[in-house]
């Protein structure tokens, strides 16, 4: 019992990590709260949904699909919203409700376009029928999968799948930052963003490129979320919005590795307060995200001060 | 004339004398309610956003504790519903109080942070485990104080609690001192503003007026689950309102609630998500084009908005 709740812990962890990583490129980068960041992650789901409705193969290939399209939809979206709102007196409290609204404008339109509940339940069935083909591709399933499959409950290879896929994304994405010079750029804007810019740094093409990047992840881990989470509608973009966030402040800003440790902390205290105190497991994410904020307020590995 | 004075005739007043004339002209009670209902929410963002710049996303939070305190003393202590009522204020009061460290955070942090908080209590509220007290998520059913005529005058009255708040706010040094902090927290201690409890507070009587707001409105409707009161629409239509409007003003907020909230009566009810395309495009406009409200149409060209 509690064997399986940690290893399934870690695996959803380093699934949530996957979720709450992109929502730390934007806000460390450009101050900038995507409320928004749940809503890309459906329409990611959504992306799957086509690719296996209208190709039928492996909902895997999703994955790059998404991240280039999600990418360019950022710079898009960027050079509509975003100069606009860094002009204005509040940015980062108007940057709330802007974003707000493009969630509820996200939402409208997938809901015009497909429909509430009828799409979720089939997102089920896909799932089930590609994770049977995956145990068949990947025969030789690694340790974590024996444990899950004695407790026999959801979906053990697409939660392996979807936690080495983040793993690999959280790696590329800490290459990013630490090995190459736009990465090197964006680390500066981050600590510092007005002498940042006063030492020549093209800010905004630095903030675009983080916001790309950001959206292009949030849609690679809403690929998953039909398998992790069961089912996905239009509506499910504001509960995601509000883990990534607990995850993001769990870790610490501007740190993939923290984002990756925050996740798998929320995690594993998921998956024990789901196992052994389950009707309050709802409840986690919130008080987590409320104690962690009032406590250390820098994350886990932060050091950075955001007391008024 | 003092202008508080002066407020208090020519916009508080009239506004009242409306909202409690309009029943006997209009059939659809509930609309007016709801209507009242949001201009109380909208200035009671008003006060905390307005006034001291803090945006809290989880309003709804202490709204859904104030009709949660009027059910639970309504339910098992058999309390007469305007004492009851007092009693929401009291929890809405009680739940700030418990959440005054949150206004240590700052900027995203805060906004975030009281979402958060907002999805806790409703969390705990709508829990299996204290269906003896709350009814859990099953909903709550209080027929025997059903009185829709009396919950209306009961909301017209909060209003007037509510604008009588903001005209103080508006034309006090208590109001200009919270305004000097909003803009610069360190300069404002400095010229001896006590900043600490100032934002404290404003922040609970925001909570009191949402929370008198919620136990009203239980009141009113009767029969209601978790998720009718805890609902995020509460949180995100006051505040879109009062920004709609233009905050730090006593008119705005009211003419944000009578415009956006007109639109919505007409556009709303038919086609839902056409309505949140337009809603979403609208709040995004608002940002991007008119960050400062509507007054500020009117403040650009030189004239004073109260």
């Amino acid at each position: 019992m509690l064997i399986y709740a940690l290893v399934a812990g870690v695996l959803f962890g380093l699934y949530f990590s996957l979720v709450g990583i992109g929502l730390n490129l934007v806000f460390g980068v450009m101050r900038i709260v995507n409320l928004a960041h749940g809503d890309i992650l459906m329409l990611g789901a959504f992306v799957a949904f086509g690719v296996v409705a209208l190709a039928g193969i492996d909902p895997l290939f999703a994955v790059p699909l998404a991240f280039v399209l999600f990418v360019l939809v950022g710079f898009l979206l960027y050079w509509v919203l975003v100069p606009r709102l860094q002009g204005s007196v509040n940015p980062e409290m108007l940057s709330i409700i802007l974003f707000f609204g493009l969630s509820q404008v996200i939402e409208a339109v997938t809901t015009i376009f497909f429909g509430t509940s009828e799409r979720s339940i089939q997102s089920r069935m896909l799932g089930t029928v590609f994770s049977t083909i995956r145990i068949k591709l990947f025969g030789g399933k690694p340790g974590a999968s024996g444990p899950i499959q004695i407790f026999g409950q959801g979906f053990p290879a697409a939660w392996v799948i979807a936690s080495i896929t983040s793993l690999i994304a959280i790696a590329l994405v800490y290459l990013y930052l630490y090995r190459t010079r736009l990465g090197t750029l964006t680390r500066a804007v981050m600590s510092r963003r007005d002498e940042a810019l006063a030492t020549g740094i093209d800010v905004d093409r630095i903030s675009a490129a983080a916001f790309g990047i950001g959206l292009g992840l949030a849609a690679v881990a809403g690929v998953f979320a039909p398998f992790m989470f069961g089912s996905v509608t239009p509506a499910f973009g504001a509960d995601a919005t509000v883990t990534s966030f607990a995850i993001v402040v769990l870790g610490s800003l501007g740190n993939p590795l923290g984002t990756a440790l925050g996740g798998v902390v929320y995690g594993v205290c998921y998956m024990l307060v789901q196992t052994y105190l389950s009707s309050w497991a709802d409840l986690l994410p919130y008080v987590l995200l409320i104690f962690i904020l009032l406590l250390r307020p820098s994350g886990l590995l932060g050091r950075r001060v955001r007391v008024a | 004339m003092p202008s508080a004075f002066k407020h208090a005739l020519f916009i508080v007043l009239p506004l009242i004398a409306v909202f409690a004339v309009l029943p006997s002209f209009y059939q659809n009670h509930l609309l007016l309610f709801n209507f009242v209902i949001f201009l109380i929410l909208a200035q009671g963002v008003n006060i905390i956003y307005g006034f001291t710049g803090y945006l809290p996303f989880g309003y709804v939070g202490f709204f859904g504790a104030g009709a949660y305190g009027f059910a639970i003393l309504v339910m098992h202590y058999q309390a007469p519903a305007p004492l009851a009522v007092l009693a929401g204020g009291v929890i809405g009061v009680a739940l700030g109080l418990l959440l005054t460290p949150l206004l240590r955070l700052s900027g995203a942090y805060f906004a975030i942070a009281n979402l958060a908080a907002s999805l806790a209590v409703l969390h705990f509220v709508a829990n299996p485990a204290l269906e003896n007290i709350t009814r859990g998520p099953y909903g709550v059913s209080l027929t025997g104080t059903f009185n829709p005529t009396l919950a209306y005058n009961a909301a017209l009255v909060v209003l007037t609690l509510t604008l009588g708040a903001v005209v103080y706010l508006k034309n006090s040094r208590f109001g200009l001192a919270l305004q000097a902090v909003r803009e610069d927290a360190v300069s404002a201690s400095m010229a001896g503003v006590d900043v600490v409890w100032m934002r404290v507070i404003a922040w609970l009587a925001s909570a009191l007026v949402a929370g008198l707001a919620g136990g009203v409105y239980a009141w009113y409707v009767s029969v209601f689950y978790p998720d009718n009161v805890f609902s995020g629409d509460f949180s995100i239509f006051a505040i879109v309102f009062a920004l709609f409007g233009g905050v730090a003003t006593i008119t705005g907020p009211i003419v944000g609630v009578i415009i956006l909230y007109g639109i919505y009566n007409l556009i709303g009810f038919t086609t839902p998500q056409y309505f949140q395309l337009i809603y979403g495009l609208l709040i995004m406009g608002l940002v991007l084009f008119l960050p400062a409200g509507l007054v500020s149409l009117a403040t650009r060209r030189g004239w004073h908005v109260p």
